[in-house]
């Protein structure tokens, strides 16, 4: 996902290279560890230091500066999607004291072309995401939980992302930034 | 438009890059006869110049060379001492190379690490609540630059005065420290930074910056 012509530019990979690679993941995972339980644990661990690299290459193209409410962080997060996955999740579900909102996706590019297998249903199979989101807004101070609430891949209507705030970690911020 | 050098600093504060560019190496050699007229100070890393500047050999250059034998500290290379050497006349005529001293790693690591205090102090110093810290420091021979990001990482540039839009360039290292760093799955976080393609991509930056402007840098 390397830039070479132009800022913003269009992601350059076809985003059924990216299922599959995705889908071959998953599947050699299951093959390693058999649990479950384990293959959702180390996903979303993949996916949180996914993110604590990715942060910065968003934070390089956008120059986007600091959140300091949760509505923002929730534009930016949805800008991120429409960054890296070319999809645009809907922002909804806001809690009454505006610390947890949900991400909505109509698709998801992970799960493109996957049915669960009945065996299957405890797997969690995008955790790759929610460990994103949790290692990218870690690296700018922000502790959160994020879990599926909905999945299409189990029969919802829609994959619902729930991204709860836990605090701002402030003994990390940098000096200047605080 | 001359770039001295690019420094990236972690998070906690350790040097984690640096990258030193089109510093011009000033070297002087010159036969002397006895007695010396150079006032040498000999201490215990090095001999430098501390007095009487003549033919460009200034204060504060460390010799480099004896007679074309390369100094280490305060041993020539071939076992003598510099200080007894230089004191006795029967040595004389002799041929001693001087430079202008250069940092070393560890010193750089040291400096490096000085400014990550610096920068904190500077943004609590500040009249103004929330401040940030040092962006831009001024010497009467070159200009610090230092841009933060959101996640703390510090890049610094050195250069000479008077140039504009250095930021921008600060922005542009940033965007290849997040592609050709982060993005290698054999690099770990907060370590020092040893990826050849990173190296080559800034040194092209820097050459086409030093070359033909800030304002042309290809985004």
């Amino acid at each position: 996902m390397s830039r070479q012509a132009s800022r913003l530019d269009a992601k350059k990979v076809n985003s059924e290279f990216l299922t599959l690679t995705y889908g071959a993941l998953v599947t050699q995972m299951l093959r390693d560890f058999e649990n479950v339980e384990d293959v959702n644990k180390q996903l979303e661990r993949i996916g949180y230091n996914m993110g604590m690299r990715l942060i910065e290459d968003f934070l390089a193209r956008t120059s986007a500066p600091r959140c300091l409410e949760l509505r923002e962080t929730a534009d930016r997060v949805q800008q991120a999607f429409r960054i890296y996955l070319n999809i645009q999740p809907t922002i909804s579900n806001w809690s009454p004291s505006s610390d947890e909102f949900s991400l909505l996706f109509d698709s998801n590019p992970l799960t493109e072309f996957v049915e669960l297998p009945p065996d299957l249903t405890n797997l969690r199979y995008s955790a790759i995401l929610s460990g994103c989101i949790r290692g990218a807004l870690e690296m700018v101070q922000l502790e959160v939980q994020c879990w599926f609430v909905q999945d299409q891949l189990k029969g919802d209507n829609v994959t619902e992302l729930r991204v709860k705030f836990v605090r701002r970690l402030e003994e990390v911020i940098p000096a200047g930034e605080d | 438009m001359i770039i001295y050098g690019v420094y990236i600093v972690s998070k906690s504060g350790g040097l984690i890059f640096n990258l030193d560019n089109n510093v011009p190496r000033i070297e002087h050699e010159k036969t002397f006869t006895y007695p010396l007229d150079l006032v040498l100070d000999y201490d215990s890393k090095k001999v430098s110049v501390a007095f009487n500047r003549k033919d460009g050999i200034n204060v504060g250059h460390v010799l480099v060379a004896v007679n074309g034998i390369a100094v280490n500290g305060v041993t020539i290379d071939d076992g003598r001492d510099v200080k007894a050497t230089l004191e006795s006349a029967e040595n004389y005529p002799i041929n001693l190379k001087f430079s202008r001293p250069k940092m070393t790693t560890n010193e750089k690591i040291f400096l490096a690490s000085m400014f990550y205090p610096l920068f904190a102090i500077a943004s609590q110093l500040s009249p103004e609540p929330r401040s940030s810290g040092i962006e831009l420091l001024e010497a009467d021979t070159f200009t610090l630059h230092c841009f933060q990001t959101l996640t703390g990482i510090k890049f610094i540039v050195i250069s000479e005065t008077g140039l504009n839009g250095i930021d921008l360039l600060l922005r542009k290292v940033y965007e290849l420290y997040s592609d050709y760093v982060l993005k290698n799955p054999f690099y770990s976080l907060e370590m020092p930074i040893r990826c050849e393609l990173f190296d080559n991509k800034l040194q092209e930056l820097l050459a086409q910056v030093e070359k033909t402007g800030i304002s042309n840098i290809d985004k």
